[in-house]
């Protein structure tokens, strides 16, 4: 009896804590955009070099197959 | 991911529909790929000198196409304009956008990236759901206008959200929504295990004070899951009390309060029973499906704001005076009635009003659904949203802003959209009816133990209100309507009226609109008849040469903007409106147009009659007729096979269509139509569909046009292309966005499931609910099996429908992805068709 009496506040406060966070996630904004994060990690950073290489490439619309 | 067609926009290459041109080549990550127009090609170089290749491997849907005119958004750079629309913020200036045609994550990415790319760009945060971006810019560094036109070059078309606090006010909701679902799904989890421990103590015993602690822990959990999660619901019922309605909420916030208050009791009394898991339980699953819905409805909200779209970001207006008036851009909502307005050849016109000088042909399809243009002169009325397709003209504006036609329509589709579903409607009813049954059989409850033995009394009465609380019932249409919206959603059907499930479910026959519906509505040669000693390839040559600098839809049929010419030159070339074209080509007059333009007097030969339909195109030149051509819309790629699909459920097919019997009857047998009807008016659908109706039949239409309105309004459902006009999308049941009827079939097979799914849960409430109920009135259900078993009759139900949202993967929509045999282009004759001899 004692041990649940101490344990059922300590899980209010943790859930609290729980609930504070989330509150807090919501109202910076980080549940706005649940489409990109999701995949754009899959993406990878282009080096300035191939970024380079991209743009040149494609200016030249000329260029044979 | 490839599409076939244009590697950007997904069109197909080379439209022109005869000899196979080079098309645009573009250089994408090493590989060469094919662009349809310059506009594509100068979207995929943005995108690779952005370094943003990887766009193309991850969307899901083919990209919008950048616009052909060039729109002069540096009039967003007033300074007092500015200060209407953005405000100051740590980030800058700040400005909330709407973006018209970013409709899959990798499209918003790519907004998102490449407006980050640009100096003086501080922040960007893009939602796709909602199709808006908010970007805080350095305006001292970068101007709004540059921003707006590298999103435009894109393919995308930005719109200042202004004056509308819809944003703010989507994501205000959708915030107040997770929070309160946070707080039921966390308490929930919570009192469960509290319950759970009671359950336990209530079969091996537990000392009364561990009890009495357990239940004033779950009572101070439950009761800012009761108050805050359950709010909305306590708000929804006290407003429909107000207006002396029965919604959903009122039996809700009676069951909730009855249960939660009694539970309350019985803790304060320590006797009873307490019900905090069942309250919890069913807040938190009322409130998943209540979010479930708002997200269903925001993606609705879009296509309304696309209506709003239609009209240009900026006009030209001219100030007073005589012949050298001078033109100042100004944004669109800067407009007043009376302001004279110069809309230029190939321009949007911006409001309302009357032609005050020169006549020009208007695309009117956004009414009307039919590419083919009309004629407006001096005194006209022309309608904003509408497309000058041919000279420069001026106006004088009638109406502007919100008095547009335009306006109007868009104001019809929000309050349809607001509109709740008739079956949920039902289930109402049904549960208030329920309720009020319950209620008065609680009182004879109570009355016959308080006689009998009053000792049980409360406990028997409260067992009867807590075994038939109406959760299940109004959880069972609820959760169901809103799986079967968030599957069709994903398939790239929205729901748009509260009827939509239910009539889909329903139907027994299919009726097809012809143009813009089973055809992609843009004009294409379907065959080229040579009257002359010329032959097609050479008169085609010709026709190419004059129509190339002309603006018209039907001159895009013979020409691409850049590779049109193939040697051919023409000079001297006069474009007389509602007529046709004229020119000098290798040193003699060709006419090409219509035929009193084309050729006077003389008149086709015979044999040609029945094959000239409305749209043909006659070719001449001073020594007499070269050739005609037959012009149609070539079908969706995805036609047939959706007619066959539709088939193979069971429905009956049918073709209604204004168009000629020829080209009706060509396409009829493409799809493998039997029953088609060519030549009807709006009014002559309408009696078609009725008949059908009386005939027992159950119709859904699925159309574009404007012309299609009344039939859409009179058939049991209705669908619409989402390119259709904005009253055709107003009165129709459900919207095909993407421009595809490749998800048609699974909606209909969806939406079936859906009402046998509504069936097995009210059909499971109603069980449970009345074999419980007697038990509960003898005394014979002990509390806590009557708080499991209404917990459990819920989560079966909720349960039960997610079966919709699960079955079946979405597909990604890719237009064209399985070859179809194209038999209207002329390298492929149709053999269908009589090839008379010239």
């Amino acid at each position: 009896m004692s041990l649940v009496s101490v344990l059922i506040p300590v899980t209010m406060l943790l859930v609290g804590f729980g609930l504070w966070a989330f509150f807090w996630a919501v109202r910076t904004g980080q549940f706005d955009d649940l489409d990109i994060p999701a995949w754009e990690i899959l993406v990878d950073e282009q080096s300035d070099a191939a970024a380079a290489d991209a743009a040149a490439a494609a200016a030249d619309p000329e260029n044979p197959a | 991911m490839p599409f076939a067609g244009c590697f950007h926009c997904g069109e197909p290459l080379g439209q022109s529909g005869y000899a196979a041109r080079e098309p645009l080549r573009v250089r994408v990550q090493g590989t060469d790929v094919s662009v349809c127009c310059p506009g594509c090609r100068a979207a995929v170089q943005l995108i690779g000198e952005l370094g943003l290749d990887d766009f193309y491997r991850f969307r899901t849907v083919v990209s919008p196409k950048p616009a052909d005119t060039a729109c002069a958004w540096s009039a967003y750079d007033d300074p007092a304009l500015l200060q209407t629309f953005t405000r100051d913020g740590p980030q800058g200036r700040n400005v909330v956008l709407m973006i018209d045609g970013m409709t899959c994550a990798a499209c918003s990415w790519l907004v998102s990236r490449s407006l980050q790319h640009l100096a003086g760009v501080r922040h960007v945060s893009v939602n796709t759901a909602t199709g808006r971006a908010q970007i805080g810019w350095d305006s001292t560094t970068i101007k709004l206008s540059e921003l707006l036109g590298v999103i435009a070059s894109l393919g995308y078309k930005p719109q200042i959200a202004t004056a509308d606090n819809e944003a703010a006010r989507g994501q205000n909701e959708r915030r107040g929504l997770l929070k309160r679902l946070a707080v039921a799904g966390l308490g929930m989890m919570q009192v469960m295990m509290f319950a759970v421990a009671m359950y336990a103590g209530d079969m091996q015993g537990m000392e009364t004070d561990v009890r009495a602690y357990l239940r004033i822990v779950s009572l101070l959990v439950a009761t800012p899951v009761m108050l805050y999660g359950g709010w909305p619901y306590f708000a929804g019922a006290a407003r429909a009390l107000v207006k002396r309605t029965i919604t959903m909420d009122v039996p809700v916030t009676l069951g909730l309060m009855l249960a939660y208050s009694a539970s309350v009791f019985n803790t304060w009394r320590h006797a009873g029973e307490v019900y905090f898991d069942s309250v919890t339980m069913f807040i938190f699953f009322l409130t998943v499906a209540r979010y479930v819905e708002m997200v269903a409805r925001h993606q609705s909200t879009q296509v309304s704001d696309s209506l709003g779209r239609m009209l240009p970001a900026t006009a030209h207006r001219l100030s007073a005076g005589g012949p050298g008036a001078a033109v100042t851009d100004i944004v669109v909502s800067q407009i007043v009635v009376g302001d004279r307005l110069l809309v230029r050849s190939g321009e949007v016109v911006p409001a309302d009003g009357v032609l005050t000088k020169s006549s020009t042909e208007l695309d009117e399809s956004m009414l009307t659904g039919e590419s083919v243009p009309v004629e407006r002169s001096v005194g006209d009325r022309v309608t904003g949203g509408t497309i000058n397709v041919g000279a420069p003209v001026q106006m004088c504006v009638t109406a502007a802003g919100a008095g547009t036609v335009l306006a109007s329509i868009v104001a019809l589709l929000t309050r349809a959209q607001s509109e709740r579903p008739r079956i949920t409607r039902a289930g109402d009813r049904f549960s208030s009816r329920f309720l009020a049954r319950v209620l008065i059989g609680a009182v004879l409850v109570c009355a016959f133990w308080s006689i009998v033995e009053p000792g049980r009394a409360f406990d028997a009465t409260l067992a009867v209100l807590v075994v038939a609380c109406p959760c299940a019932f109004s959880l069972a249409t609820l959760v169901a309507v809103a799986s079967a919206n968030a599957a069709l959603a994903r398939r790239g059907v929205l729901v748009a009226s509260p009827d939509a499930i239910e009539g889909l479910a329903k139907a027994t026959r299919v009726v097809f609109d012809k143009t813009g519906t089973l055809t992609d509505g843009v004009v294409a040669i379907s065959r080229c008849n040579p009257l002359g000693a010329s032959s097609a390839a050479e008169c085609l040559q010709i026709a190419a040469a004059l129509e190339v600098g002309s603006e018209h839809p039907i001159a895009r049929a013979f020409t691409d903007p850049e590779v049109g010419r193939e040697g051919l030159q023409a000079h001297d070339v006069q474009v007389v409106v509602g007529g046709g074209v004229a020119g000098i080509v290798n040193d003699k007059r060709y006419k090409i147009g219509t035929r009193a333009f084309a050729n006077g007097a003389a008149s086709p030969p015979s044999a040609l009659a029945d094959e000239i339909d409305d749209a043909a195109v006659f070719l001449s030149s001073d020594d007499g007729d070269l050739a005609t051509f037959a012009l149609a819309d070539e079908p969706r790629p995805e036609s047939a096979r959706t007619v066959a699909a539709l088939r193979g459920q069971g429905l009956g097919i049918e073709i209604l269509s204004g168009d000629s019997i020829v080209a009706v009857r060509r396409l009829a047998r493409y799809c493998c139509i039997s029953t088609f009807a060519a030549r009807r008016s709006p009014a002559q659908k309408l009696e078609r569909v009725r008949s059908l109706t009386s005939q027992g039949e159950f119709v859904a239409m699925v159309g574009d046009g404007i012309n299609d309105a009344p039939v859409l309004g009179g058939a049991g459902v209705s669908i619409a292309m989402s390119r259709g006009s904005a009253l055709t999308l107003a009165s129709a049941d459900l919207i095909l966005i993407g421009d595809s009827l490749n998800a048609l079939p699974e909606a209909f097979s969806l939406a079936r499931r859906a009402t046998r799914v509504i069936r097995q849960n009210l059909v499971w409430a109603a069980g449970y609910n009345l074999t419980a109920m007697p038990l509960a009135a003898m005394g014979w259900v002990p509390p806590w099996a009557a708080a499991i078993g209404m917990s459990m009759s819920s989560i079966v139900v909720v349960l039960n429908s997610l079966r919709l949202i699960r079955s079946g993967l979405p597909r990604p929509a890719r237009p064209g992805a399985a070859p179809l045999p194209l038999s209207f282009s002329p390298a492929m004759p149709a053999p269908a068709l009589r090839n008379p001899a010239p």
